[in-house]
């Protein structure tokens, strides 16, 4: 048989001809979600004899369990079992990276909200009521609940990171000018609409199959394995969709699945396990809060000639994914900057607090503030706006290319978003009116300021850059799609089906994208980092070109001509006069004895990383963004608004502008949450005490900019060879809502004539504006 | 035995058979099979389970309210007529106009916020059918998204507006039943005269007295409370009424705010603006100005108002009536003078006068459907350039509500100054030590209470000095 150009990046970023890819279409579930028919896993019809379970969870902050007693419980109404560390028949562990991390708590307390066992009942009420009834003795140990006090106790959940280029104190002591500051922030939760759920249901002998609300199956399937003293094989994990993730499902849907499938294997009954927003806020992670110490040395321009960054992050009481998010934090504190002096050390402290994890950006949005931050502070200190300071630092030709962490920046857009961003926002004529708003208003102040950002993408760590995808084409020449990402509400399911509706120049309706499941496609990444479409994207497009190439090998015979001149094209397979439909074609193939699945598998190529000493590189290709954001405050109360926001976000060659679109906006108003309204409090005995949407407050519809301008460069191919020569754009945007933190922090200086730095960490709520104005006041 | 609940739901008469303390989204998402609604929050604030109610009571509107139904009670809804997510398309035959824009451009990304949201957009179309960019605004107060950023659903609902709008059933018109639910085990008693409930009141004093539910109804959709005896207020004939009459507004004590509002709105603009900040739609069209007094939270953000537009409420018990002034109600933290067998039966505001300046201002995290860090009310009645009377009240501050006399007595007969302002501000200094919580430090209070004040006396010129006004 006739055999055809291998499948490889230059076919797939060649194609030119477009049909499907690059258009705007909705969402691919977004009929069933206006109807409420989009199923989601506490939606799924009870199998008979489910059984429900609800979480028992620690009191305190952190001790010993000195008497645990369930008999009450057990005796409760409905209840049918509890589940205890000394039930799990396999290994009590759920740690993504370390084996640090209990499944169940046993014997040690490390957080308020820590699951230390489970009530399962024939009702949801019932194991909810009877979950009361516990009774717990324990014996206090000393908790560490912030930063500060864990530096104090010098325990860390992973090894310090150091991140070094050049000779960074030598730099900063032959600098003009020396800056010391500091910076906080705090943490963010993901508040995802849908809290952790997860249903186990036992299979024949040792068979589980676990639906599990999770950003990872692989991770919940090999932890429910151990768990369950069982092989792999034996379970299988599936998710349809997540009604949000953002990151929380990305590691802590372990435990969810892990106890349902306990309560599932011990009852030996199907067990829904549902965490409600309370339990859910308490027990599960969130965004790391930071603390950080900065020495810069610069010149009279504000080119930074050395750098030294000590950065805390709240890791919570364990590892989990603190370690690369600290990593990743690291390689972004240079974000669009050159800086040929580095000495960045990362710090994961351990305190009696949630364990922190994975949110969208996983840590660049923490080194980026810090740097931003500081670059504010530069300028303030030099008398030289802040672009200016920016601009004889941005990576190019004329400062320097190599990251700290040595890898080049090419295909460098920083100056493309930028000057396009301040040409959209008219950023010079506004900053003067800005200023003339100032000078007639005592109470009200307005504030400026642009973020330009620079991410990189893939996982830092080369392994987890591979993806995989399982791929029918039945005879009636629809089309059945499986990969190894999962659907959270970014899209990747319509984004995927895209791509394979292109190859085959077919409608995107032909193409059906499955739930994803560890049976199909083993041994996944967790769809994060950005990374769902590149990777997954890219395994559905060789899949698809595999049997692309079988197909056409059938049509050449039947069509008696070379399989280079036929044509794909809207459903119909052409040479010359001669054509068929697609569905034709497909039946033809079964005919002839052809094989209509593939598995495609991708790997990221190009990356390296030294995990070592943080050298390499460990990104494919970076995203470019800027925006400009303008604020105004209250200095009477602190209260503040975001009045208008102008963003140009690099895309590549979008696949989806609409889809990318929703992701731009929505990340910068998620953005803009953490870095405002959106504040994690706990009080003194550890408890933290917004745990729901009537304390915790994410942004509303009235607190998005009224004048919300996005720009996406979507016809700028990805100098990579990604599919289709697309970008990523899950995280890169969230980054962007630094800009409007920073126009707060210009409204607070704008006091004092724009000469003083506002004292003000994140989140900006009115408090802390409030705050910091006094402050700034008492220095003038 | 047993008595169900009966209700509309989606056009068709339900019976009901679970207990009257059971939420309706449990009920919606259980025993009617309807999993569109969801659960995003059990408290009434994420709107993910937003449906449509018409309560059908006396006085009532019939119109079709957004409702939270994560903690409205079976019981409280026994004659109402309810429409889901799945209604809306079920009973046009076709996606009802704001299902199908959203569903084209782009406004569900996960679809967990999005039945709601279609049900709370449905809702705003449904009374107002032109609305504008704020009214949508307002209508998503009580909507969480996490996903989209709002943009292209507050664009859908525009665009849904002009077209011709689907037909909600009419609400049917089921009679209440005088009761529902069990004796003994689970019971709502459902009086439709004043007389009654207190003749109820007395011979149960241990009974939970039930209006809106949207603050005592959190424990049993959040903490699995079970109510053996509830007496439900919202079909009491003569707590229905809001009347202006005798120089007074007079508000029942069965009225939501959703239905006092306009006549509030009216008379007092910057009340109205209050009102929709701190309640959604949905807690509005269920919370009633009664229940929001009687919770006597220090922290109910309809007192300061009231206390500072001098109203009296209404107490009425076996031995009658009588009234009081609201600052005399409260009497600790979430305690009053309400005894077990009285309930509030009215709430009377004087109507202004021109010689009245009056505002209010909040100050929380964020500005929608939050809850009061500070808030500060402020009248003052002018003779000429002076002040010849003066309102100050604050909740957030103290363990209740609080009039602020002490700073009042400084204010009357003065003329607005710089110094007069430094002077008031001073005394509610020297009033307050308020607490450290979630929602704000001691000092953050302490320092801005006074600043409202000052920006009371800042805006008397007329020009707005807060952030939401440019």
């Amino acid at each position: 048989m006739n055999k055809h150009a291998p499948v490889d990046h230059e076919t797939m970023s060649q194609m030119l001809e477009r049909e499907v890819v690059g258009i705007g279409h909705p969402h691919e579930s977004a009929r069933s979600h206006v109807r409420g028919e989009a199923i989601y896993i506490d939606d799924m019809p009870e199998l008979p004899g489910t059984l429900f379970v609800a979480p028992l969870m620690s009191p305190i902050a952190h001790g010993t369990i000195s008497r645990l007693d369930v008999s009450a419980v057990e005796a409760a109404p409905g209840v049918v079992t509890t589940l205890l560390a000394r039930d799990i028949p396999g290994k009590n562990e759920a740690a993504p990276i370390f084996a640090d991390e209990p499944i169940l708590a046993d014997g040690l307390l490390q957080h308020v909200g820590q699951i230390y066992g489970a009530v399962v009942a024939n009702t949801f009420a019932e194991a909810q009521a009877a979950a009361r009834l516990v009774e717990l003795e324990t014996q206090a140990l000393q908790p560490a609940l912030d930063i500060a006090a864990a530096r104090e106790t010098g325990e860390t959940t992973c090894p310090t990171q150091r991140l070094n280029l050049g000779d960074a104190a030598t730099a900063i002591d032959q600098a003009e000018h020396v800056f010391d500051g500091r910076i906080s922030m705090g943490g963010q939760d993901h508040f995802y609409l849908e809290g952790h759920v997860a249903y186990a249901i036992p299979g024949e002998v040792d068979e589980m199959t676990v639906w599990s609300s999770t950003q990872h199956p692989t991770e919940v399937q090999v932890h429910v394995a151990m768990a369950l003293g069982v092989r792999n094989h034996q379970v299988d994990v599936q998710v349809r969709r997540m009604g949000g993730a953002f990151g929380g499902k990305e590691s802590q849907a372990t435990i969810i699945a892990a106890i349902a499938a306990l309560a599932a294997k011990k009852s030996g009954k199907p067990c829904r396990f549902r965490m409600r927003r309370d339990a859910d806020m308490a027990a599960t992670g969130k965004r790391h809060g930071f603390d950080a110490q900065y020495r810069v040395g610069v010149d009279a321009t504000g080119r930074i000639k050395g750098l030294k960054v000590d950065a805390y992050a709240n890791s919570g009481h364990v590892a989990d994914l603190s370690g690369p998010v600290v990593t990743r934090a690291l390689t972004h504190l240079d974000n669009c900057y050159h800086i040929a002096n580095a000495e960045f050390t990362g710090v994961a402290v351990k305190t009696n607090t949630v364990s922190n994890t994975a949110f969208r950006g996983f840590g660049g949005p923490q080194g980026m503030l810090i740097t931003e931050a500081m670059l504010d502070d530069i300028s303030r200190q030099l008398g030289l706006p802040l672009n200016e300071v920016r601009a004889v630092n941005y990576y190019g030709p004329d400062t320097g290319t190599l990251t700290p962490y040595e890898q080049e920046v090419t295909d460098n857009r920083i100056r493309r978003v930028v000057d396009r961003v301040l040409d959209l926002s008219q950023f010079d004529a506004r900053r003067q009116e800005t200023e003339a708003f100032n000078a007639a208003n005592p109470v009200l102040k307005k504030g400026m300021a642009m973020m330009p950002v620079k991410f990189g993408i893939s996982f830092n760590l080369p392994t987890l850059n591979q993806a995989g995808c399982l791929l029918h084409v039945y005879t009636d020449g629809s089309v059945h799609l499986n990969h190894g990402g999962t659907e959270m509400g970014q899209g990747l399911y319509t984004k995927v089906a895209q791509v394979v509706a292109e190859v085959f120049a077919i409608g995107l309706d032909e193409v059906k994208v499955t739930a994803t499941t560890t049976g199909k496609v083993p041994n996944t990444s967790a769809t994060a980092a950005s990374s769902g479409s590149d990777l997954n994207g890219a395994a559905a497009y060789r899949a698809a070109q595999e049997i692309k190439s079988r197909m056409l090998d059938i049509a050449a015979l039947e069509f008696s001509c070379e399989a280079s001149n036929i044509e794909f094209s809207q459903g119909v397979i052409r040479h010359g006069a001669k054509s068929m439909t697609f569905a034709e074609l497909a039946k033809l193939c079964w005919m002839k004895r052809v094989s209509l699945s593939a598995t495609g598998f991708y790997a990221t190529p190009k990356i390296h990383w030294d995990s070592a000493n943080l050298k390499g590189r460990p990104f494919f290709y970076f995203t470019y963004g800027a925006a400009v954001a303008e604020v105004v405050i209250d200095t009477l109360t602190g209260e503040n608004r975001c009045l208008r926001a102008d963003i140009v976000q690099d895309c590549g060659k979008s696949l989806n502008p609409n889809i990318d679109l929703g992701q731009v906006e929505g990340a910068f108003v998620q953005g803009m949450g953490w870095l405002t309204c959106e504040e994690l409090w706990w009080d003194k005995e550890g408890r933290l005490r917004t745990v729901g949407p009537s304390t915790y407050k994410i942004p509303g519809s009235r607190d998005v900019p009224p004048q919300f301008n996005v720009e996406i460069l979507s016809d700028q191919p990805n100098a990579e060879e990604t599919v289709f020569r697309s970008k990523a754009i899950g995280e890169p945007p969230l980054m962007l809502s630094i800009s409007v933190w920073l126009a707060l922090r210009d409204a607070v200086s704008s006091i004092s004539g724009g000469r003083l730095t506002a004292n003000l960490d994140a989140p900006a709520t009115p408090e802390n504006v409030l705050m910091a104005v006094e402050d700034i006041k008492q220095r003038l | 035995m047993s008595k169900s609940i009966n209700l509309m739901l989606n056009g068709a008469l339900v019976e009901a058979q679970c207990r009257p303390d059971t939420t309706v989204l449990e009920w919606l998402r259980g025993e009617a099979g309807l999993r569109g609604s969801k659960e995003g929050c059990a408290e009434g604030d994420c709107g993910a389970c937003t449906i449509l109610v018409s309560s059908n009571g006396p006085g009532t509107s019939r119109h079709y309210q957004p409702t939270n139904a994560c903690i409205a009670l079976m019981g409280q809804l026994e004659s109402a007529s309810l429409i889901t997510v799945e209604g809306l398309s079920v009973l046009n035959g076709t996606d009802h106009p704001i299902q199908e824009h959203m569903a084209q451009n782009g406004s569900s990304q996960c679809g967990f916020c999005t039945p709601g949201i279609v049900s709370a957009l449905a809702g705003l179309l449904h009374r107002n059918p032109g609305p504008g960019e704020q009214d949508v605004h307002d209508a998503l107060a009580g909507n969480l998204c996490r996903c989209t950023g709002y943009r292209p659903i507050v664009e859908a609902a525009l665009a849904a507006a002009k077209e011709t709008q689907a037909q909600l059933p009419e609400p049917g018109a089921l009679v209440a039943k005088p009761s529902v639910g069990t004796p003994g085990d689970c019971e709502f008693i459902l009086p439709t005269r004043l007389e009654e409930l207190i003749a109820l009141k007395s011979a149960h004093p241990d009974a939970i007295l039930l209006a809106g539910g949207t603050d005592s109804a959190l424990d049993v959709a959040h903490a699995r409370a079970r109510w053996p005896k509830v007496i439900v207020t919202r079909h009491v004939g003569e707590l229905q009424e809001i009347a202006e009459r005798d120089d007074v507004l007079r508000i029942g004590g069965a009225v939501t705010w959703e239905q006092a509002l306009p006549q509030i709105a009216s008379n007092w603009p910057e009340f109205g603006t209050l009102i929709r900040r701190f309640g959604s739609v949905q807690i509005r069209s269920m919370g009633t100005l009664a229940g929001n007094l009687a919770t006597a939270s220090p922290i109910g953000d309809g007192a300061p108002s009231l206390i500072a537009l001098e109203a009296q409420i209404e107490i009425a018990g076996p031995q009658g009536k009588r009234k009081l002034p609201l600052e005399d109600f409260f009497t600790g933290y979430r305690t009053s003078v309400l005894k077990a067998d009285e309930v509030i039966s009215a709430v009377e505001i004087p109507l202004p006068s021109p010689e009245q300046i009056f505002s209010v201002y909040k100050v929380s995290k964020r500005y929608d459907q939050d809850i009061s860090t500070v808030c500060g009310a402020f009248r003052f009645t002018m003779a000429g350039d002076q002040i010849s009377a003066c309102r100050i009240a604050y909740g957030g501050m103290a363990a209740t509500p609080y009039r602020c006399k002490s700073a009042e007595a400084i204010a009357i007969g003065s003329r607005v100054s710089p110094t007069l302002i430094k002077a008031v501000q001073k005394e509610i200094s020297n009033t307050f030590q308020p607490l450290d919580d979630m929602r704000g430090s001691a000092a953050y209070r302490a320092t801005v209470a006074p600043n409202l004040f000052e920006r009371f006396c800042l805006e008397l010129g007329g020009v707005k000095q807060e952030v939401m006004s440019l």
